[in-house]
Formats: C-alpha cells, structure tokens, sequence
C-alpha cells in the first residue's frame, strides 16, 4: 500500500493548458474519487499519473518514489499502476485467460495466479472465452482483475461504469467496491457522476477547469462546498438570505446554527440542503402554525422520495424553495404548506 | 475542449522532440526511420526524373514537348481518358444499382462475375479481344477494351456503397413526393457519389499508366510513346520529359477528384446508420436487365478466357513451354514476395505515425506514400533507372532495382491494407499493455502485431498479385536473360505466337482471380466481422 500524491501538476496540449496545477493526494489504501464534468481533465490527470502523457510541470509522487517531476520520467511499464480504461480495452486477440496473465511473467501465468485472479472477481467460469463473448459487466471485470494481477500499488479507474446500464451499473459498482475494499489497494477512480463518487469513495476531489477546487470526505464536500457552483454541482439546493449573529444565521425559515463553529457578522447567503425543510399542509383556519407559508407550485415524484417546489410567500433569496419529503409526503401541486428547517447550515460566498 | 483524445496523439511527436528522444522512447524513433525510408524510395524516381529531363536541357525539352507529335498524344490520351472513364462510370453505377437497389434475378452470381474482371491483366484483355479479331486497333478498340478491364474500380466501391444506403433516405424522398427515378438521382447518386468519383480516379490513373493494351491494339498515348522512346530510341531524357507530362496529367486527375468530391464527402453516412433499404422490383423488365448485366460479363470476361483457353487447346498441339513457364513463374513468385514483404513491412511504421501520432509532418508523410498510386509503372522504372545510372551502376538492371520498383509502386496498397487493421486496434490497448509491465517493443510483439496481423497479410497478398501481373516496369527493369510471367507472355504475344503465350497468362490471371474472386465475396458477407 503505497500513497499517491499529485503536486502543482501541468499538462496542455499545443500550447493550451488542461491541468493547471493540479495537487492531489490519495491516502495509502483509499479510494479517492476525482470528480468532474466532461472536458475538466479528469482523464488527462489519469493519463499523466499512468504515464501515458508527461507531465510538464509539478510532480507526481508513489509510495516515495518519484513517477514524473517534469525532468525524469518513468516509463509506464515501470510504474506499479494498474490500469482500467473506460471501455475495459480487453485483448480481442487473447482469452480472458491471456488477457488477465498478460502483466505476467510465465511462469506465474503457469502457476495458479490466474485462476486465483479469476475466481477473485467471480469469472472463472469464463477463462476460455474471447471478450467478444462477454457481457459488459464481465468485461469490466476481467479488465479489474488484469489491472490487479501484478499487484500494483495503485490503480486507476476511469469511469469504469459508464459504460454499463443503469441496473448493472449499480451491481457491478458494489461488487468492484468490496474487492478493492478487501485488496486495499489505493485507488483513483476518476467519474462525471456525483452520486457514484460520494457512494464510493472515502475521498472525492472535485476537478474544475484543470485545478482541484476542493477535496474532502463526501460528508464534507455536500455539506460545506466551497462555493454555490459546487453545492449544485453535488445536489439540489437552497439559498437564503441571511443575517449573522456569532454562530446562528437568521434566515426566512428562523434562526438556524452555522455549520463548522464559523462566527460571522453582517448579512450574505447560507445554503442548506432540500432535505433540511420540513414541509408540511397548512390546515384550513389554523394560522398559528410554525414556519414559513408557501405554496406548492410543482411536485416531482421519484417513489422513495419526493421533490416539492414551493413559493414562498415572503421573499427568501430563491424564487423556489427545494424540499425532498418522503414518497407518501408529496402533496398536489396548489397547496398551501408551511415551511421549517433543521439542521445547521453553510455560509456561501 | 471536448476533442482532448485527438489533440493528445496529435501533439505527442512535437512534444517528444521538445522533450529529446530519451531511450524509452525508442519505437517512435523505428518508425520514424522506416518512414523516412519509404518516403525517400516514392521521392527518389521522381526526382531523378526531373534531373534526367533538366539534363538534356530546357531548351530542347521546350523543343520536344511543343512538337505537333505530342500535341497528337496529349489529345489521344486525353479522348480516351474522358470516353472510357465516363463509360465505366455508366456501366459502373448502372451495374451496381442492379444487383444491390434491385430484384434482378442471379444478382449473388452476378456480384462475384463482375468483378472478376479485375483480375484478369489488362493486356491479357487486350490480347484476347486482338488474338480473335486481328482487325481490331486505333481509338474505339482501346477504349472497348480498357472500359471491359476497368469499370469494376468503379462498381465495386459503388456496389459497396449502395449496399450500405440507409433505405430512410429514399423513402423520405418518395414521401416528398419524388419519381422513383428523381429519387434515385436526387438522393442514391449524391449519397454514394464520392464512391463514384473514388473508382473514376481509379480508372483515370489507370488509363494514364497502361502501356500493354494499347501497344497491342497499336494506339499511341504518352506511356507507349515514353516507351518507345527509352526502349527503342534510347531516348533517356525525351523519356523523362515526356513522363513529366504524364505526372502532371496524373496529378491534375487527383486535383479534379478532390474538387469535385468537396461537397459530396459531407453527404457520407456514418456507420451503421439506419436500417438497409428495401430492393426495387423491376417487374418484366427483370429479363432485359438480367440480359444486359450477362453480356456485360460474356464481353469482359468470357470473351478474353475463352480466347485463352482456345489458344490453350490449340497451343498444347504444339510444343509447350513447361520448364520455361515454371521459371519464369519461380521468379515472378520471387520477386512478388520480396517487393510485398519489403512494401508491407515499410506500410507499418508509416501507419503507425499517421495513426498513433498524427500532425502534419505525419499526415504528409502518408500522403506521400500514397503519391505511387498517380506514378505510372513506367515513371517509377525510368526514375530508378536515371537513379542507378548515376549513383548506383551495380542496381542498374539487378533484381533487386526490380523489386525496389515494385515495392513503391505498390506501396499503397500495402498502406492501405495495414492502415484499416491498425485503425481498429485501439490504442487504448497498446497503453494499457505498457500499464501491465512491457516496454514499448514488446507491447507492438504481443498486441499491435497480432491485432494488424490480418491487415498484414491482405497488404502482403495486395502487392504480390499486382507486382505478380505488372508488364511496363518489368519490361524495362528486368534483369537480363530474366523473364517472369508478363515478360515471357509479353515477347510472344508481340511475335503472334498466341499458343505459347497463352498458358502464361492463364497462370497469371489464376494468380490475381483468387483474390478478386474474395474482394467480391467480402464484399457481399455482411458488416461487422467477428474478432480477427
């Protein structure tokens, strides 16, 4: 198990940059999840710390060796990095048998390692077979498991489930998730998708525009992004007006904590999460209920849970407020509700 | 931005030279020299052409080509350029259109029998047409003859085409309420015209390199002139003079290809689109269509075999060549391989750059390699010739400068062979080989060469059978007291004894109809093989 650290890192291509200083550090054994929009450079990220691309400036670091500092270099054949392209880029030459010994000197390919690799990731049924014979998701896995055979001290992902639909996709994600888990090998995995990087990864970075604008825990990262453009980019949410006053923040909804202890002065912008309101229908005559008055001006129904767009009576910073209820709590759309929340929130810039 | 994967390879030979070549780096450094190598064996014979023809003096080459005589050839070449070029296009889309959009009966038959004339030499045609009806010469013979051995350039790529149309197209047409027959030129024509002008191309250059054909039905264009002059009147320089002019005609044939084809390559489908279209019923008019397309094929291809075979049986009354033939096909065998080896081996490293690190030193490199294709057989010989005389005495007439013309001149065949199998074995798996431990040689032994191995052996067999048949080059770099195939059938159909003759070129076109003969059947099985 080794580290993996990435430092001040630049790459472009024909005089336009792509990374710019990116600084990354993946913890002996985790899984580390860089997450972006198509275009960030997720994928040239994965190409220099493989070697297939160098990298012109900044240093990419495993387990104490140095792999590029923009000066040496080390050939990816001689990086210990395993590698799963996004398509699994299996041999269509070899069988999976070849495929997965292929990193292999011969005689550990005479040896049992290949049908232990095998029996791993749950195919042993299928070593004689061409990948053309094979469904996605086995595909996925003969390409984990010859990415694991030479036990490298890191592996890289790059969005190893997008090609899969949407059932599979979620099955195979486990699965690869528990073997990693059990290997302990340190791994990016490098995906466009919010939900899988916070299911997945001990750690997500966020990758914008070649930098990384925040890593953290994903607890950390979907309660206090950095900025607005983060807190959407990971989920729905509200924003509101407030006032501060030492550790609470007074908004439309009441006096709410501010998030991480910060002490504040003055007025700006808190965010808090669809799942922090409580919504609730005002009764008829009753107007002496807590919270806020609005009216349900849309409902989006998912089944397990619901999205209820309200208008607020009273101005509050959003045209709309967001609350996600229970799937028996969605309400028709006209409904006159009453609004609370819970929960601390997060000063924005 | 979203382009990232193309602009990537694209920079990575520009920003290995910024960064030196290190030693792990090595592979890009073996291609580049096989590159340079190739690139510098298609550019040598036309240099040397130019310093041969400048060698004589511009006034007397003014001289030369001003005279009414090429005035004469310069309008014979151009006439039957343009009449048989139109005539294959015609016989081409109209043959195609039959037996892939309609319900002409026999039409699996069919598709094998009119390509097959591919594979028969054009000036085995020639002799068969001529060894029947001696009276046949001049103009309308050339051009009947050059259209029966060359409209299957362009009904093969167009039949191709055709067969791949998206059926949507032509019904959206219907619907918008066009004839069948605006349809068909409103949408089928445009959709499969760059298929069209591609084998025209075909057809041009190869009307501007043959010498054979018209030599035996006695018509004077610029490659029998050039000839003539080298091999009779030992005319070096007017050759070379004369072969410039060639060239020029040759390039202004691709430049007239590429300006009409600007606008209908935006018309290209992609892959897979849409579902195939529906056949056409021809009603009664199935029997005169079937009729057409059978005498198409009984004048381009029963015509000339049964002329060899007559002469066969006739020649085995006489005495009959056996051990003559089986050396002149030891060499002709000899010399194929080794000019298909050292052209496939040369298409590698030069797809490997245009594929893998793709900028415009490259591209241009590739470009190059394809320059043969617009080099008659006789440009290329003289070129070597001029070369040998002057810097290499020893290659002037050795097997080895025969090879090394074959090799050129069928270079791209052999780069395009290599190219479509390279183009499908993605580099992604050539990258993941190196994340799995091998270096970058070993990665081309275990993934790129078993992957392009296919490819290699279509580029491989592509120049064997065109250097097996080849007439012009070899009549004029043949090492002396050598014959090959061509060469031996050559001297005597030029000393009518047709007999003797005819084995040769049955051997011949046994040699290059297999492949003809799996060119059409590959193009009937459907898309999408399975793994190599």
């Amino acid at each position: 198990m080794s580290r993996l650290a990435v430092t001040g890192l630049w790459k472009g291509y024909g005089g336009e940059p792509v990374l710019r200083g990116v600084d990354l550090e993946v913890p002996a054994g985790s899984l580390t999840s860089v997450l972006g929009l198509s275009g960030c450079g997720k994928t040239t990220l994965l190409r220099v710390i493989a070697g297939f691309e160098r990298a012109e400036r900044g240093t990419i670091d495993l387990g104490g060796e140095t792999l590029d500092d923009g000066r040496t270099y080390l050939a990816p054949e001689r990086r210990s990095i395993g590698y799963v392209p996004q398509e699994g880029a299996l041999f269509p030459h070899l069988t999976v048998e070849g495929n997965v010994g292929f990193g292999l000197t011969r005689a550990e390919r005479r040896s049992s390692t290949v049908g232990e690799l095998l029996e791993m990731v749950g195919i042993s049924a299928l070593a004689g077979r061409f990948p053309h014979e094979l469904s996605g998701g086995e595909q996925q896995r003969v390409a984990l498991a010859r990415a694991l055979a030479r036990r490298p001290q890191a592996l890289l992902l790059d969005e190893p489930f997008s090609a899969l639909d949407a059932t599979l996709r979620a099955h195979v994600r486990e699965e690869v998730h528990s073997l990693l888990r059990e290997q302990g090998v340190t791994t990016v995995l490098v995906t466009h998708d919010q939900e899988e990087a916070l299911s997945l990864a001990d750690s997500v970075a966020v990758l914008r525009d070649g930098q990384i604008v925040q890593q953290g825990t994903p607890a950390e990262l979907y309660e206090r992004p950095v900025d607005e453009r983060l807190a959407r980019f990971l989920g729905a949410v509200n924003v509101l007006d407030a006032s501060f006053a030492g550790e609470t923040a007074v908004t439309p909804l009441g006096r709410l904590a501010l998030r991480g202890a910060a002490t504040q002065e003055g007025s700006g912008l808190v965010m808090l999460r669809p799942e922090q309101l409580d919504v609730r229908a005002a009764d008829g005559g009753e107007n002496g209920g807590e919270g806020l008055g609005g009216r349900v001006e849309l409902c989006r129904y998912y089944g397990h849970d619901a999205l209820l767009h309200i208008r607020a009576e009273q101005p509050t910073g959003s045209e709309l407020l967001l609350a996600r209820v229970h799937g028996e709590g969605a309400l028709p759309v006209g409904t006159r509700v009453l609004v609370r929340a819970h929960g601390p929130v997060t000063a924005i810039d | 931005m979203s382009s990232n994967a193309a602009s990537a390879s694209a920079d990575s030979v520009g920003e290995r030279l910024a960064h030196g070549w290190s030693g792990r780096r090595r592979w890009p450094l073996v291609s580049v020299a096989g590159a340079a190598v190739a690139t510098a064996g298609v550019l040598v014979p036309v240099a040397f052409l130019i310093v041969q023809a400048q060698d004589s003096g511009w006034g007397t080459l003014r001289r030369l080509l001003l005279r009414h005589s090429t005035a004469v050839l310069l309008w014979n070449s151009v006439r039957l350029t343009v009449a048989c070029t139109l005539l294959c296009a015609v016989l081409g889309v109209g043959a195609a259109w039959l037996v892939e959009r309609s319900d002409v009966p026999l039409r699996r038959l069919l598709s094998v029998l009119l390509v097959l004339p591919l594979g028969i030499p054009d000036f085995v045609t020639g002799f068969g047409w001529v060894s029947i009806d001696p009276a046949l010469h001049g103009y309308l013979a050339a051009v009947m003859i050059m259209t029966l051995s060359l409209y299957p350039l362009v009904y093969l790529p167009v039949a191709g085409a055709m067969r791949n149309l998206d059926a949507g197209l032509h019904e959206v047409a219907r619907s918008l309420g066009d004839s069948p027959a605006r349809a068909f030129v409103r949408v089928t024509l445009r959709q499969v015209w760059p298929a069209v002008l591609g084998g025209c191309l075909l057809v041009t250059l190869g009307l501007l390199a043959e010498y054979g054909a018209f030599e035996i039905v006695q018509y004077q264009t610029f490659t029998v002139q050039i000839f003539t002059e080298f091999k009779l009147g030992f005319d070096a320089a007017a050759a070379c003079g004369l072969s410039l002019v060639l060239v020029l005609l040759s390039i202004a044939a691709l430049g007239g290809e590429l300006a009409l084809s600007g606008r209908g390559r935006a018309f290209r489908t992609g892959p897979g689109a849409g579902r195939p279209a529906g056949r056409i019923r021809l009603g009664r008019r199935r029997w005169p269509a079937l009729a057409a397309l059978a005498a198409l094929c009984g004048l381009a291809l029963g015509v000339p075999l049964g002329s060899l075979v007559y002469w066969m049986t006739r020649g085995s009354s006489s005495t009959l060549p056996s051990t003559s033939i089986l050396a002149a096909a030891g060499h002709t065998a000899e010399y194929g391989a080794a000019a298909a080896a050292i052209a496939t081996v040369l298409a590698v490293p030069i797809c490997m750059l245009s594929l893998r690190h793709r900028n415009r030193l490259t591209i241009l490199i590739e470009r190059v390699a394809y320059l043969p294709m617009a080099l008659p057989g006789l440009v290329v010989a003289l070129g070597l010739v001029a070369f040998s005389v002057r810097y290499a005495l020893s290659l002037y007439q050795s097997a080895l400068e025969l090879i090394l013309a074959y090799a050129i001149l069928f270079l791209p065949l052999a780069v395009v062979g290599v190219r479509s199998a390279m183009a499908q074995a993605s580099p992604a798996l050539e990258e993941v080989g190196r994340s799995l431990g091998s270096g970058p040689a070993e990665v081309f032994r275990r993934i790129t060469l078993p992957l392009i191995a296919p490819g290699l052996g279509a580029a491989f067999a592509l120049v064997f059978i065109s250097s097996s048949t080849e007439l012009t080059a070899t009549l004029l770099l043949r090492p002396t007291g050598v014959n090959t195939l061509a060469t031996q059938f050559w001297t005597y159909t030029t000393n009518f004894s047709y007999g003797a003759a005819a084995p040769y070129a049955g051997l011949m076109v046994l040699i290059s109809a297999i492949p003809a003969y799996l060119l059409s059947r590959r193009a009937i099985a459907p898309a999408g093989r399975s793994r190599s």
